[in-house]
């Protein structure tokens, strides 16, 4: 499928559909959203992208191994999950806050954290078998 | 620091799996990694059982959401004992698997998804929670499910298709009746179902509730009609996998139906007397089962299925002695039912075959290691004074006291078959002369390996069984511990009055 439309729109795509991602991502603690839907909008952009200008082209673009995303992601939900353990000695997964908001982000507290390690973890995935599958066919 | 104990098992798994995946290519590590992790795990679990024997049940809020509406996580001297021998489990199959696993299947993954299968197991032990319950089983069954498929042969994958069919049904079943109960009560925490569901009126809806769950727990627990999956899948992957299947896996099945009959439902007569034809039936059948089996890992196979009657049994009649005699075995039973599986990939990797016609001459080859696996062999019969007959003892005389002679009975034909199942498979492993057999090509034989590969197949096995005959012969203490574990279970106040922390 490399017709030339879909590959000069693909190319305006793609951070178009990444920043998307981590709006989606942001807003999730409060209204719809979150870290799974912004991390599969993430893949899905580097999906279009593998399908307008081929496989290699996508993964050089990448630089590294989607695969490496899992267990970053899962470390950083874990992170996210002990934190209140080792800092404050309050129950595993304790939401911790910091209390001024920040601009464009909102409130920061460990959840986003946990969220951003989600987002991760469902990129390395989805690319991880979307790019095995269209390898061994 | 000393409040968030519940957790660490937990959290130490969960972090030993995410270190282990960020080492996916580099094997050596990966074995190291997961020893030692599993050393520094046996200690954790060590300290949280010894804190608990002190203090008593204690539990934490996860996220700091009050319960009963966040999820709780629960230490009773019940759970923090099974995660100890999980980490005794998980120690010796990690040591074993690193020493009898090709690396091809290391190649893929085996140590992260075997530490999440820890993490799964533990995780259903402490929870207080019958959804979080749910996802700890769904947990063990994706780790399982990869683990049984790891190496992608033929067999496997027809054995893996059998569990898994099964399993999903059974977690379906559990999740309908999770969701029955919520209906019933609005509330998932067990503390609050303890109290809840004894209140609701409709006394049938919770009896037809009761035994969805025990048909849930029943397939994962493989009881007397819902067993078929279990021999069609245990033998065919590697020992490694198959010991931490038939020490752990069926074991959670039976945790999770003596917690929830004691702590959320009440046995009242049917149901009693349901467990009680469960437990004869499951006894005979899996006895005959491996009466008329011919290979080492087919008899174990049906050997778990046997001696979880005997648990079955216990929980049926539901006394303090029956309770403890029904503890007492679950503790045996993981030990014993690990090594055993070892003992039959070492037997298997010595001779070439698992097949009891073509096996022989093993005691006149190598008398010290016939020797060693003696001790799990015949605990498992429950020979005085080694570690299956304390247990028994307990539930005979529970049964005795109810009249029930025809548990009497059942224990006895299956300690008796089991007697006649050992001491053919010792006839014809250990004492028959054997043939001799063809040399295969390219099978990693015992006595081709290197010393350290022959260290790790056999140390795991020497560990477990000195823990077996500590539990022989220090059953005085198990006996404490079992009794007391029992009287936890029945005086419910103390589960409900720690998730609540009055």
């Amino acid at each position: 499928m490399k017709t030339l439309i879909l590959r000069t729109a693909s190319k305006y795509m793609l951070p178009l559909l990444l920043v998307f991602s981590v709006f989606i991502l942001l807003r999730g603690h409060y209204l719809p959203g979150g870290g799974f839907v912004g991390g599969l909008m993430a893949a899905i952009a580097f999906v279009l992208h593998a399908f307008a200008n081929g496989l290699e082209n996508t993964k050089g673009l990448l630089r590294i191994d989607p695969a490496i995303l899992m267990p970053i992601g899962l470390a950083l939900a874990l992170l996210s999950g002990i934190a209140p353990v080792l800092a404050v000695d309050l129950p595993f997964m304790s939401g911790l806050w910091w209390p001024d908001p920040v601009p464009i982000v909102g409130n920061l507290g460990s959840a986003l954290f946990f969220d951003i390690g989600v987002y991760f973890v469902v990129i390395g995935v989805t690319l991880t078998i979307i790019f095995s599958i269209s390898e061994s066919a | 620091m000393m409040q968030q104990i519940v957790m660490y098992p937990l959290l130490f798994q969960l972090f030993l799996s995410i270190a282990l995946i960020f080492l996916w290519k580099k094997i050596s590590w990966q074995k190291a990694v997961s020893i030692i992790g599993s050393f520094i795990n046996l200690g954790l679990s060590i300290w949280l059982f010894a804190h608990v024997w002190e203090n008593g049940t204690k539990s934490i809020q996860a996220g700091n959401w009050e319960a009963p509406f966040g999820i709780s996580f629960v230490a009773d001297a019940f759970a923090a004992s099974l995660v100890l021998l999980t980490a005794i489990a998980g120690l010796a199959v990690s040591m074993f698997s690193a020493g009898s696993l090709r690396s091809a299947r290391l190649k893929f993954g085996f140590y992260p998804v075997f530490h999440f299968l820890l993490l799964g197991l533990c995780g259903a032990f402490l929870t207080g929670d019958v959804f979080n319950l749910y996802v700890w089983f769904e947990i063990i069954i994706i780790c399982s499910f990869v683990l049984l498929t790891l190496g992608g042969e033929r067999s496997q994958l027809e054995g893996a298709i059998k569990y898994f069919t099964l399993n999903f049904l059974a977690s379906v079943i559990f999740l309908t009746a999770i969701a029955v109960l919520y209906g019933l009560t609005g509330s998932l925490s067990m503390a609050d179902l303890a109290t809840k569901v004894a209140e609701i009126e409709n006394r049938t809806l919770v009896q037809v509730n009761a035994l969805l769950f025990l048909v849930g727990f029943g397939i994962k627990s493989a009881i007397f009609p819902l067993y078929f999956w279990l021999p069609a899948s245990y033998h065919t992957p590697p020992p490694a996998v198959s010991a931490i299947f038939g020490g752990l896996l069926t074991k959670v099945g039976i945790y999770a139906l003596i917690r929830m009959f004691t702590l959320v439902f009440e046995i009242d007569p049917f149901i009693q007397n349901v467990l009680l034809g469960i437990a004869f039936l499951t006894l005979f059948s899996g006895a005959i089962g491996a009466l008329v089996q011919n290979n080492v890992m087919k008899i174990f196979s049906y050997l778990v299925i046997c001696h979880i009657g005997y648990m079955i049994a216990g929980l049926g009649m539901m006394t303090e002695v029956a309770l403890a005699g029904a503890v007492f075995y679950l503790f045996h039973d993981i030990l014993v039912k690990t090594n055993l599986f070892m003992v039959s990939g070492v037997i298997n990797r010595i001779k070439g075959t698992g097949d009891l016609k073509k096996l022989g001459d093993l005691y006149a080859d190598r008398p010290l290691m016939s020797f060693l696996f003696a001790i799990p062999l015949f605990s498992l019969v429950g020979i005085p004074p080694l570690s299956g007959f304390w247990p028994k003892i307990s539930l005979i005389s529970a049964a005795w006291d109810l009249n029930n002679y025809w548990i009497i009975a059942a224990i006895l034909l299956g300690s008796f078959l089991t007697l006649i199942i050992i001491v053919k498979l010792w006839s014809e492993v250990f004492w028959k002369t054997g043939q001799k057999l063809p040399e295969q090509q390219n099978f990693p034989y015992f006595n081709k390996l290197r010393n350290y590969k022959k260290t790790q197949l056999i140390v795991p096995i020497v560990f477990l069984s000195l823990i077996t005959l500590y539990i022989g012969f220090g059953a005085e203490s198990i006996q404490n511990l079992s009794v007391r574990i029992s009287e936890e279970l029945l005086n419910k106040q103390i589960y409900i009055d720690a998730v609540f922390n009055k």
